[in-house]
C-alpha cells in the first residue's frame, strides 16, 4: 500500500485516471507553468512579447483543431474562416453594437460555433479525402464574401478594431502591478496565455471525459461507434461547433490585439499552419497544440533575426537570394514533411519520451 | 453570338488544362490512395524548366519533351523520398506532406528563377485567327489538341499497354496484382512520374501567350481541385468531364454572371466551381463519376 501512496503514477482506480494532475511532477510542472506565466511577460522585450501574444492567439486555434482532428479525426482546411468569422464578430460586435468585453468575445465566440455547425453536416455525408476537399471550398466561399460583403467587412480595404479588453476601470491595455505601468504587450501576454490555459484546461476536460471519448470512438472506427450508442449527428456536428468556436475566440482575440484586419490575413496557409501545428506539436495532445504554436510562431521570428547573417538570403529579393517569407515557406515545408515522417507523434511524444526516461531510471522502460 | 462561340472556345481551352491536372490527380490517386496536393509545385516546376531549356535556344517541342523528362524524375523522386515512407498514416498525413513538398518545391522555383515574371517563348504567342467573324487564339486551338491527343493517348495506354493494365489491375487489388509480379512500388512510383509528364504540358499550356511564368501557375492547380472531386477521385473518365465542366462554367460565370450581378463581387468565377463541387457532392458524395467506397464496421 504505502508503494501505491507514494509511488502515484500507477492508476489503480477510475479515479486516478480522472484526476486533472496525476501526479507530484505534474503538480510541480503545474505550479512552475504558472510561475513563468508571471515571469515572462516583465523579461520578455516589447518584440518577443507581441511574438508570444500571437503565439497564445495561435495556440487557442489549434487547440481548437486538435479537439476536431486529434480526436475526432475529421480534417478541416477550413479553420482561417472560422479565424476570420471571429475577427470580424470582434469588430462588429464590440465596435458597432457596443457589446462590453466578455460579452463580445463570447458573440464572436458563439456565432463561429454556429457556422462550423453549419458545416457539420458535410462531415456526415463525406469522408477523408473528399471532406478536405469540401472544407477547402468553404475556405474559398468564405474568403470570396470576406472580401466582397464590404457592408460587413470593409472589403478589401479591411477593419480597424478597437474591441477592448477591459472590465470597468480594469484595462488589459494598461495594467499596473505594484504601481509599475505595464505596456500594453505586457497586459496582453498576461491576458491571452489567461485565455490559453483555461480553453486549454476545458478541452483538456472535455478529452478526457464522456464526449471526449464518444469523439475518439468516432475517430478510431465511426461505424463501430455507432454501433455502441454513440449519435455520429449529436457529436460531429458537436466536435465542428466546438472547434469553430475555439477558432472564433482566437480570431477575435487577434482582431483585438492587431487592431487591424482584412481578408488577407484569413488565407488557405492561416489553415495549413494551423494542422501544421497540431500535427508538429502532437495530434492528439492538448498540450502538443500549445508547444506546435509555439514552435511555429516563434520560428520564422528566430530565422528572421538571424537572416542578417545568412548569406543567401536578402530583405526584398532583390539583391538575388531569397526572402525572409520565401525561406520561411520553405523551411516550413521541411518541417511538416520532416515531422511526419520521422515523429508522427510530435513535440509531445519527445516530450513522453524524455519524462518516460526520467520516471523509469534507473531502468531503461 | 460570337460572343457565346469566343468563350465556348476559351472555356474548352481552360477546361482541357484543367483535365490534364485532374488526370494527375486520378492517376496519383488511384496508385497511392494520396491526394497530390504538391501537383502545383510539379506545375509551376515544369513551366520553368521549359523556360529555361528554350532559354538555352532548346527547339520547343524537344524542350517540352525534356522539362516533362525532368519534372518526372522530380515527380518519382518525391514519391521514393517522401510518400513511400508513409503508408498506413492517415489522410490528414498525406495531405499534410503534399502541402509540405508544395511549399518546397515552390521555393525552390523562386530560387531558381527568381521573383520577375518570365515569358515563356512558346511559338504560339498573342498570335490570333479570325474564323466566321470568331476571334481565336492560336494558342487556345492548340491546347485542345495537345491536351485531346494526350488524354486520348493516356486512355488508350490505360486499356491496352502492358503497364496500364498493370496499373489498373495494382489499383483495384494490389495484393492481386502482387501475386502476378506488379510491383506496387513501381507503380506508385510510375503513377508520379506520369503526374509530372502532365504536369508540365499543362503548365506550358497554363504559362504560353501572354500569361508567362511565375509562381501563381502553381494555384491553378488549386483551382482544378473542385473538377476532380466534381468527376470523382479515382474515375479518370470523371477527371476529363469535371475539367471540362469546370473550365466552362468558370469562364462562362466570368463572362455573363459577374456583368449581370456585380454585387456577386469581381472574382466571382473563382468560387462557382467549388460552389457547384459541395452542390454536386450533397447529392453525390462521390463525384459524377467515382466508385462509392463500400465500409464495414
Amino acid at each position: 500500500m504505502s508503494v501505491l501512496t507514494r509511488n502515484t503514477r500507477l492508476t489503480v482506480e477510475y479515479a486516478d485516471d480522472l484526476r486533472l494532475f496525476r501526479s507530484r511532477p505534474a503538480q510541480t510542472g503545474a505550479v512552475l507553468l504558472v510561475a513563468i506565466w508571471l515571469a515572462l511577460p516583465m523579461l520578455l522585450g516589447d518584440y518577443w512579447a507581441t511574438v508570444f501574444v500571437y503565439a497564445g492567439i495561435a495556440s487557442i486555434g489549434a487547440i481548437g483543431l486538435n479537439l476536431l482532428t486529434g480526436f475526432t479525426g475529421q480534417v478541416s482546411m477550413g479553420h482561417a474562416v472560422f479565424y476570420g468569422i471571429g475577427a470580424y464578430g470582434a469588430a462588429i460586435f464590440a465596435d458597432r453594437w457596443g457589446l462590453p468585453f466578455p460579452l463580445w468575445l463570447i458573440a464572436a465566440a458563439s456565432v463561429g460555433g454556429v457556422v462550423g455547425g453549419l458545416a457539420g453536416p458535410f462531415a456526415l455525408r463525406l469522408r477523408g479525402n473528399y471532406l478536405v476537399i469540401i472544407s477547402l471550398g468553404l475556405l474559398v466561399i468564405g474568403q470570396h464574401l470576406f472580401e466582397n460583403w464590404t457592408s460587413v467587412t470593409g472589403g478589401l480595404t479591411g477593419t480597424a478594431v478597437r474591441a477592448k479588453v477591459a472590465i470597468g476601470s480594469l484595462d488589459v491595455a494598461a495594467l499596473s502591478l505594484g504601481g509599475v505601468r505595464l505596456s500594453r504587450n505586457q497586459g496582453y501576454l498576461y491576458f491571452v496565455w489567461a485565455m490559453v490555459a483555461l480553453l486549454g484546461l476545458a478541452a483538456h476536460n472535455i478529452a478526457r471525459s464522456r464526449p471526449g471519448r464518444a469523439l475518439q470512438a468516432i475517430r478510431d472506427r465511426d461505424l463501430a461507434a455507432e454501433v455502441i450508442g454513440v449519435s455520429q449527428v449529436h457529436y460531429k456536428v458537436g466536435a465542428f461547433v466546438l472547434s469553430s468556436g475555439y477558432a472564433a475566440c482566437a480570431g477575435a482575440l487577434y482582431a483585438s490585439y492587431a487592431r487591424y484586419v482584412s481578408p488577407l490575413d484569413f488565407s488557405l496557409f492561416l489553415s495549413i499552419q494551423f494542422i501544421a501545428m497540431i500535427v508538429v506539436g502532437g495530434i492528439g495532445r492538448i498540450y502538443g497544440s500549445i508547444l506546435g504554436a509555439v514552435f511555429l510562431t516563434t520560428l520564422p521570428r528566430v530565422i528572421e533575426s538571424v537572416s542578417g547573417s545568412l548569406p543567401f538570403v536578402s530583405a526584398d529579393g532583390t539583391g538575388g537570394g531569397l526572402t525572409v517569407q520565401s525561406l520561411n515557406q520553405a523551411l516550413f515545408g521541411v518541417l511538416t514533411v520532416t515531422f511526419l515522417l520521422f515523429e508522427p507523434l510530435g513535440l509531445a511524444e519527445m516530450w513522453r519520451r524524455v519524462t518516460r526516461y526520467f520516471k523509469s531510471w534507473p531502468f531503461s522502460y | 453570338m460570337t460572343d457565346f462561340a469566343q468563350y465556348l472556345l476559351a472555356g474548352l481551352a481552360l477546361g482541357s488544362v484543367y483535365s490534364l491536372i485532374c488526370l494527375a490527380f486520378v492517376v496519383v490517386y488511384r496508385a497511392t490512395g494520396v491526394v497530390n496536393f504538391s501537383q502545383g509545385g510539379l506545375v509551376v516546376f515544369g513551366a520553368y524548366a521549359t523556360y529555361q531549356l528554350i532559354a538555352w535556344r532548346v527547339p520547343f517541342v524537344l524542350a517540352v519533351a525534356l522539362a516533362a523528362l525532368v519534372t518526372a524524375a522530380v515527380g518519382m523522386l518525391i514519391e521514393r523520398l517522401v510518400l513511400r515512407r508513409l503508408v498506413g498514416q492517415p489522410v490528414f498525413a498525406s495531405i499534410l506532406i503534399t502541402l509540405g513538398v508544395l511549399f518546397v518545391l515552390e521555393q525552390l522555383c523562386t530560387t531558381l528563377w527568381g521573383y520577375n515574371l518570365r515569358i515563356l517563348g512558346d511559338p504560339w504567342g498573342v498570335r490570333t485567327l479570325a474564323l466566321a467573324g470568331v476571334t481565336i487564339k492560336v494558342v487556345d486551338l492548340w491546347t485542345i489538341a495537345a491536351s485531346a491527343a494526350a488524354l486520348i493517348g493516356f486512355f488508350l495506354g490505360f486499356r491496352y499497354s502492358r503497364l496500364g493494365i498493370a496499373m489498373r489491375a495494382a489499383a483495384s487489388d494490389p495484393e492481386a496484382a502482387l501475386a502476378h509480379g506488379v510491383s506496387p512500388q513501381m507503380i506508385q512510383g510510375i503513377a508520379w512520374g506520369m503526374a509530372g509528364i502532365l504536369a508540365v504540358v499543362a503548365g506550358v499550356f497554363i504559362a504560353s501567350g501572354s500569361r508567362g511564368v511565375d509562381l501563381t501557375v502553381s494555384a491553378v492547380a488549386l483551382r482544378a481541385f473542385p473538377a476532380a472531386i466534381l468527376g470523382g477521385l479515382d474515375s479518370t473518365e470523371g477527371a476529363v468531364a469535371g475539367g471540362l465542366i469546370v473550365g466552362l462554367v468558370e469562364v462562362m460565370s466570368a463572362a455573363y454572371l459577374t456583368p449581370n450581378a456585380p454585387w456577386l463581387g469581381s472574382n466571382v468565377h473563382v468560387v462557382i466551381p467549388y460552389i457547384l463541387m459541395i452542390a454536386v457532392m450533397l447529392v453525390r458524395p462521390y463525384g459524377l463519376f467515382g466508385t462509392a467506397e463500400v465500409r464495414r464496421a
